[in-house]
């Protein structure tokens, strides 16, 4: 199988243009094996700590009552947020033929596949008898929110992980006909992909059903985790926009993610030739989008509670103005709202050191927006109750820093495995991408037999 | 024996609490008798400065503006067994649920401690074993034989002291009747020294408590949640005009 593959393709190997893209995989640095003793230590921490609070309960976090859920619950809802990261984005990008997504969507899709795996496993970490979670197939009830979470989480890491491997496997094919090690990995996983017409007329197809399909279903993750605040009658989280507010919020928080991921791997493995300018600018454009729409409904969710004046409600919602949580409040508008759109509305600030600041600060301000959402509403009951301020235990923050170590170390043991940038997409990108979108820009324009004006403007813009 | 007693022709009741808060002295007699009965275990000081006081009932404390004045309320607090209970509906595992005549029950060794039931109780009334419980020497030895212990890891709350039902209802059940309301008396209830609670059938309309709860100076705890909790309250400040 391999030697036919090697006499199909005249020109040697080695002279790949795209050579950048498999260094990572066939060469280690030191480098890396730093990083992953560093970030092993801090998840072996977690899961030391782990292991403690499963034989001691509960009780070695900070949570109380009325506090009842915690950092647990809070990063649960962020890293599912940062799961819509990826395969969203790369599903709408692929979906509207936009060229430059090409170096992107691999990077995005790996982002929701590793980021998945860790949130998903949140909420059995906040279990107080985690032995027990299979009762929820033994007893579960369907009209529990909770429920909908685990439909909804399963089938998204099923379609997303789907939506990872099946673009990959012209790649996998690439690594395995040049004899890259393990070589059973990569002859397993290219499933006999010789690249014959059929077989891309099947990849392509497979492809545009995945992304059909995913896209629903990456909505639907995010509306139901807000559903889990929102169907209670808790003052600040019995809301109805809470659907799309989670929906909105979680793109917002995962393009910010994408582009810190992307600016570190392109540092790190040279991939300032695929990852220009031209991509950091345009998913800002797409990232300054996302944070007038979060602030759009973050002041109609705050508008509407405060209008109607309704005690509890108002409660909540000082004490998110002015009481205990007032700095993160302040802090998370900040970062969401005023940086964002005072750094990238403007074309000179729209450059890349800019927007890892910007992105860092949204990821940050995301997080922050999870832990108001999730605490106020708890510390502020209906009925008189003595308060404890809430704060996070070691366990909590050392579980919180595993759970980012094992994010990093996810992403170096995919990195060391898979090309980051999808090299048969580049490559596709190269041979008839000018030919094929200038055919689809010629096929907008008025069917005009004499030369106008207007084509030149044309191109340029629609080839954005 | 379920079936038994049905044929035995027993009616659905709906158990119910008066609370006089006009009589009311926020002694706490019942929140210690509670906490005999109900065998619910101890906290270190420094887990109740953290919030973690293991308690079925406590009294709640609230300060009202009355124009110039302020005055101090001051009610028993303990899970109002809601018709429309909040914490039943979001419960993944059917932990907590409608048991019998309308008592939220909670089955401790299906609980898998999520927690989503406190975050939904409006009232705030549930607790959670945040880590092994313990008595004390002399109280481990006498714990209630009718209630089961808890372990860490799960939720627990006011049951309406519903282990005196079931036995009130072995009890009329060999006499073939029904229970009567003086049998089945909840600890607190029992305890009141200033017969501020008042216990029994809400859907008897002649039973005391039924008529308690019509009085003019009758309410319910967030009546405007729609709820419908089988406890009410009387005060005087909110007499209805």
């Amino acid at each position: 199988m391999r030697g036919n593959a090697v006499s199909e393709s005249p020109r040697p190997l080695e002279e790949s243009p795209d050579e950048a893209l498999y260094r990572p995989i066939e060469q280690t640095g030191p480098g890396f094996y730093w990083a992953a003793a560093g970030l092993l230590a801090i998840f072996f921490f977690g899961a030391y700590q782990y292991l403690r609070q499963f034989s001691l309960g509960l009780g070695v976090t900070g949570m109380n009552q009325p506090v009842t859920w915690g950092f647990y619950i809070i990063n649960f809802v962020f890293f599912i947020g940062i799961s819509h990261a990826g395969t969203l984005i790369s599903a709408i990008l692929r979906l509207n033929q936009a060229e430059w997504r090409r170096p992107i969507t691999r990077m995005a899709e790996v982002i929701t596949a590793i980021v998945l795996l860790i949130g998903g496993l949140h909420p059995i970490i906040d279990l107080g008898r985690p032995d027990r979670a299979l009762n929820i197939f033994m007893w579960g009830r369907l009209q529990s929110p909770l429920l909908w979470d685990v439909m909804s989480i399963t089938a998204y890491l099923a379609a997303s992980t789907v939506y990872l491997y099946v673009p990959m496997i012209p790649d996998i094919a690439k690594l395995r006909d040049r004899g890259t090690r393990p070589r059973w990995l990569y002859e397993f996983l290219s499933w006999n992909w010789q690249g014959t017409p059929r077989q891309h007329q099947v990849l392509s197809r497979a492809m545009n059903l995945l992304m059909v399909l995913v896209i629903p279903v990456a909505v639907s993750v995010h509306t139901v985790i807000s559903y889990i605040f929102a169907m209670t009658l808790e003052a600040g989280w019995h809301s109805t926009i809470f659907g799309p507010y989670f929906v909105a919020g979680a793109i917002f928080s995962g393009i910010a993610c994408l582009m810190v991921v992307m600016i570190v791997f392109r540092k790190v493995y040279h991939f300032e030739a695929y990852l220009k300018e031209v991509h950091f600018a345009n998913l800002a454009k797409l990232m300054l989008v996302m944070a007038v729409v979060w602030f759009y409904l973050t002041f109609s969710e705050y508008l509407t509670g405060f209008f109607g004046q309704e005690p509890a409600e108002l409660d909540v919602i000082m004490y998110k103005f002015t009481g205990p949580y007032a700095f993160p409040f302040w802090l998370m508008v900040f970062l969401n709202f005023i940086v964002p759109v005072a750094i990238l509305s403007r074309k000179r600030t729209r450059t890349i050191p800019w927007i890892l600041v910007v992105s860092l600060g949204i990821v940050v301000g995301m997080w922050l927006e999870r832990l108001i959402i999730v605490v106020p509403s708890l510390a502020v009951p209906y009925v008189p109750f003595p308060s404890h301020p809430y704060w996070p235990s070691l366990a909590e923050i050392s579980i919180f820093a595993a759970a980012i170590a094992a994010f990093c170390l996810g992403f170096m043991a995919f990195a060391k495995f898979f090309p980051l940038i999808s090299i048969w997409e580049i490559e596709e990108g190269r041979e008839s991408a000018i030919r094929e979108t200038s055919a689809r820009i010629a096929s907008y324009l008025p069917d005009d037999p004499e030369p106008s004006a207007s084509d030149e403007e044309a191109v340029p813009e629609g080839a954005k | 024996m379920s079936k038994e007693l049905s044929e035995s022709g027993l009616r659905h009741r709906r158990w119910g609490m008066v609370i006089d808060l006009d009589r009311c002295t926020g002694c706490a007699a019942c929140v210690a008798a509670c906490k005999a009965e109900n065998n619910v275990p101890e906290v270190s000081p420094e887990e109740a400065q953290m919030g973690r006081v293991m308690s079925w009932m406590r009294i709640a404390r609230k300060e009202v503006a009355e124009g110039e004045r302020a005055s101090i309320s001051m009610y028993p607090s303990l899970c109002q067994h809601c018709e429309t209970a909040p914490c039943t509906w979001v419960c993944p595992v059917h932990a907590t649920y409608k048991g019998i005549d309308g008592i939220v029950g909670q089955t401790y060794p299906r609980c898998i401690g999520c927690r989503y039931c406190m975050a939904a109780c409006p009232y705030t009334v549930k607790v959670f074993n945040w880590s092994e419980p313990r008595w004390e020497e002399a109280l481990r030895e006498h714990t209630n034989p009718d209630v089961s212990l808890r372990y860490k890891g799960v939720v627990e709350k006011c049951t309406f002291c519903s282990h005196r039902l079931l036995k009130a209802r072995d009890d009329a059940a060999v006499e073939g009747r029904d229970v009567r309301e003086e049998e089945y008396q909840p600890a607190c209830v029992e305890v009141c020294p200033a017969k501020a609670m008042l216990f029994g059938d809400l859907e008897d309309e002649d039973s005391r408590v039924a008529t308690a709860a019509r009085s003019p100076r009758g309410h319910q705890l967030l009546e405007e949640l729609g709820t419908e909790p089988a406890v009410h309250y009387l005060d005087e400040r909110e007499r209805r005009v």
